[in-house]
């Protein structure tokens, strides 16, 4: 049966590559005795797979792989279960059981992420100076930045991908951008066109990115990764 | 989040940031407020190559079970970071706590091989701890090296505080409780030295002072206080099954170089090989019942979740128990979906079978190590395994379906002539001769592999061969390129592949390795004209080393090409290592006359183990 997990990446995990998360969950599942379905051949390899690994320097609370596995007990017990041989900056929040149809590849189903951006100290923006020109950024028609991605390089308009954007109160950001394959936005090259727009110079290293939550659609619909699936109970 | 010590910008830009974020599965973290003790324990190399170290690993956790000491981790930093830390004058740290080693209580370091000398100068630079003993202050952490090139500790002997000679898990708690002992009532830290030199195992190098004669030949060794014993008896565990062993190992989030369970079944080696310095420096042989085995791996699987493990020993196939012990893992292991490595089990019958159960053979290959090309060099070297061995191991491989050989060899050995050179690429073409022979065309699959490779010999202290006489860079490369010269010769050249090791190194190794205190100060120029990672090719300079040597009026050639006399006084000799001088004079002799000595399960030779209890030399 598939199982979609929900776990969190925080604190001094973040300096953690994404291969290095990869190998520390084959040794959890080990740990924990989770059943989990494993390849055949000599060096049989756990069947599990990621969505949208995250860069080194970025925390989230939403982070998602999918498994195999012959049985298991309930939702509650699993993720107890993993919790116990987990590190206190790694944490399961959900364990859920996939349909057994149709495609539910977390990686291939990805259309949104949130992130929350904040400053690391002594790096903050006035908010309240700032508020207006940042609503004139949003509401161009278009905004261009040359950017860099897996597939190609060159100037590309990225408002479209900007699906929610908000200057909270506490002074952090809440974006909501296109995410996934096709069409992939990347929380600080948000901040970089804003500094564009603004005139000042960018400095990644004063952001702090937290990924929120992944989504998928679902009949029209944005639905959170985890909401694809059932609480085993 | 846990407190780092390095800024978040730092981590950011600095390769594998990992390395040094720790908080690890299984690594301990104690409240700084509750321990007397601070221990902060060193492999002077790269993070991924010290984790996979086994002897870090059993001190790290017998240290931490005691509730007032917190030993932790520290590794070199790489060249990027180590460049940070010089601009930004940041001290170095220990992993668990991330505070600086210069306020801890002890900097234990483990000396494992001698390229690793300029990277224990960084480390002591780094922590801001001063460089020299002398010029520790009280509260400056007491420098301790251990491992196997404190049997040599010479070289090193200005930089460290004491030296431990023997095996760990022996003498660190009454060390420990000594020095708890002495700042309770006040002592200072010559106090402390002067006390520690009494705990068996410890030297305290400031308490001893070599005298040369006039050809620059050490003529004494003599201890300044009362305190200090003329010689320093190594400490050995004598029961291994009921010595600690860490049932809950440390998980690294990178990958380390040994990313799986590592359990050591036996110490010491009853081979006796004459170039091989642990072969005498662990004696006696001893080793862990199956029973314990199979438990520790069990739980060492269970709490580290590792998929593979792995046996450790100088030579399993001696293990008395080995084919139960095989069987007992390989059923343990095919439950839980663990993989089975077998490193250095001698190819037979037993262990073609094994490998053919744990590994796909298309992909696995052969490993043979004679050593050298000739039946007389091997002889020579006391390596008991014969050419008809060799052939008759691959003849059973080839059949079941092997077709990749490698043989390890080793040039510039004692006696050596052109015969035994050119044996070695003779050798390899019998190999790949009986694979025609023995797999019918239809069977094969693509052509046999054999790749040779050979090193160049360096004399260890405490070997038969430490009288031996070392060549010059150009004669090893020449031997190495007749060697190459000969495998385009052969008629399966195609089947045949040869490479060597770098010269350079192997003579600045030589040097290192049969140092006396006069070559330390060298090691701290080439460390100040900037080596660091010599065991890194990519890093080694050996121009460097070679201006180091003229600055500080240090011959490299006394220490390596110079023949060294019958009765000359070595500057290890102050070591007893249990194994007698006069047992490894007699050995290198048999070795000039190419006599073989008999293995341990053979018959006793008399090497002078048996002074310790247990192993072995008390089995019957």
């Amino acid at each position: 049966m598939k199982i979609r997990i929900r776990f969190a990446k925080t604190g001094t995990l973040q300096y953690i590559g994404h291969l290095d998360v990869m190998r520390y969950f084959q040794k959890a599942m080990r740990r924990a005795e989770v059943e989990i379905s494993y390849s055949q051949g000599f060096s049989p390899h756990q069947i599990m797979s990621f969505a949208s690994p995250l860069g080194i320097g970025l925390t989230s609370e939403g982070e998602y792989m999918d498994i195999e596995v012959s049985h298991c007990g309930t939702s509650e017990e699993m993720v107890g279960r993993l919790n116990e041989v987990m590190v206190e900056e790694m944490k399961v929040f959900s364990f859920r059981r996939l349909p057994d149809e149709g495609k539910t590849n977390a990686m291939a189903t990805i259309a949104a992420a949130d992130y929350r951006v904040s400053f690391r100290e002594g790096e903050e923006w006035d908010r309240d100076q700032l508020l207006p020109l940042w609503g004139q950024f949003l509401e161009q028609e278009e905004i261009l930045l040359w950017r860099k991605t897996k597939k190609t390089e060159g100037t590309g308009d990225i408002r479209p991908m900007i699906l929610k954007a908000v200057w909270e109160e506490d002074g952090s950001f809440f974006l909501r951008l296109s995410a996934g394959s096709s069409k992939n936005l990347k929380p600080e090259a948000v901040m970089e066109a804003f500094c564009a727009f603004w005139g000042k110079e960018f400095h990644p290293f004063a952001l702090r990115i937290h990924r929120l939550d992944l989504y998928g659609i679902k009949e029209g619909q944005l639905l959170s990764l985890e909401d694809f699936g059932e609480e085993i109970r | 989040m846990r407190k780092l010590a390095l800024s978040d910008e730092i981590l950011r830009t600095i390769e594998k940031p990992a390395r040094y974020t720790g908080g690890e599965v299984n690594s301990i973290q104690k409240d700084p407020g509750e321990v007397e003790v601070r221990f902060a324990m060193c492999f002077p190399d790269v993070y991924e190559i010290g984790m996979s170290h086994l002897g870090i690993q059993i001190l790290y956790h017998m240290l931490n079970t005691r509730p007032d000491i917190w030993c932790e981790r520290v590794y070199s930093p790489w060249t990027d970071l180590d460049r940070v830390m010089r601009e930004k004058q940041i001290p170095l740290f220990a992993l668990e706590s991330q505070e600086p080693v210069r306020n801890f209580d002890f900097l234990g370091i483990t000396i494992q091989y001698e390229m690793c000398y300029t990277n224990i100068l960084q480390v002591l630079d780094l922590a801001q701890i001063p460089i020299f003993a002398s010029e520790r202050e009280e509260d400056s952490p007491i420098v301790i090296g251990g491992g196997p090139c404190a049997y040599n500790p010479e070289p090193l002997a200005e930089f460290f505080d004491l030296f431990y000679i023997g095996e760990g898990e022996s003498s660190y708690f009454p060390l420990i409780d000594l020095y708890k002992e002495n700042k309770a009532a006040g002592g200072s830290r010559k106090d402390f030295l002067k006390k520690a030199a009494s705990i068996p195992g410890i030297y305290v190098p400031s308490l001893y002072q070599p005298v040369y004669q006039e050809d620059g030949i050490l003529s004494s060794f003599v201890p300044l206080v009362p305190e200090a014993p003329e010689r320093i008896k190594k400490v050995i565990v004598s029961d291994l099954d009921g010595a600690y062993y860490p049932e809950r190992p440390v998980v690294p989030y990178l990958k380390a170089t040994q990313d799986r369970v590592v359990l050591e079944i036996m110490r010491g080696c009853i081979r006796g090989c004459r170039f091989c310095q642990a072969g005498m420096i662990y004696r006696p042989v001893r080793q862990k019942s199956v029973d314990k085995l199979l438990a520790l791996s069990a739980r060492m699987l269970e709490s580290s979740g590792h998929e593979e493990i792995s046996l450790s020993s100088l030579s399993s196939s001696d293990y008395t128990e080995i084919e139960p012990l095989i069987n007992g893992l390989i059923e343990d292991c095919r439950k839980r979906k663990v993989n089975i490595s077998l490193p250095s089990l001698r190819i037979d019958a037993f262990s073609l079978d094994v490998m053919s159960k744990i590994q796909d053979v298309k992909k696995s290959s052969l490993t043979f190590a004679p050593e050298g090309g000739t039946q007389r060099i091997r002889n020579v070297i006391n390596k008991g395994l014969t050419e008809e061995e060799i052939l008759d191991g691959a003849a059973e491989a080839f059949r079941g379906g092997w077709n990749k050989v490698k043989l390890y060899f080793m040039l510039g050995l004692p006696t050596e002539t052109e015969e035994d050179q050119l044996g070695i690429a003779e050798l390899a073409e019998k190999i790949a001769k009986r694979y025609y022979e023995e797999v019918p065309k239809e069977n094969r699959k693509g052509k046999v592999q054999i790749t040779a490779s050979a090193s160049f010999f360096v004399p260890k202290p405490f070997t038969p061969f430490q009288w031996a006489t070392m060549e010059s860079e150009e004669e090893y490369l020449r031997r190495a390129r007749l060697v190459k010269d000969a495998f385009r010769e052969q008629l399966n050249r195609k089947s045949l592949h040869f490479q060597y090791h770098e010269a350079d190194v192997t003579v600045l190794e030589g040097v290192l390795a049969r140092g006396d205190r006069r070559v330390g100060p060298a090691i701290l120029e080439a460390y100040r004209l900037g080596c660091l990672y010599d065991a890194w090719s990519d890093f080694f300079d050996n121009e460097k080393w070679k201006e180091a040597f003229r600055r500080t009026g240090v011959d490299p050639n006394f220490y390596t090409v110079r023949e060294r006399g019958a009765d000359e006084l070595f500057p290890w000799d102050f070591i007893d290592i249990g194994v007698t001088k006069r047992f490894l004079r007699k050995e290198w002799e048999r070795a000039m006359e190419g006599v073989v000595t008999p293995n341990c399960r053979v018959s006793c030779s008399g090497c002078g183990a048996a002074v310790f209890e247990g192993g072995i030399c008390h089995e019957n």
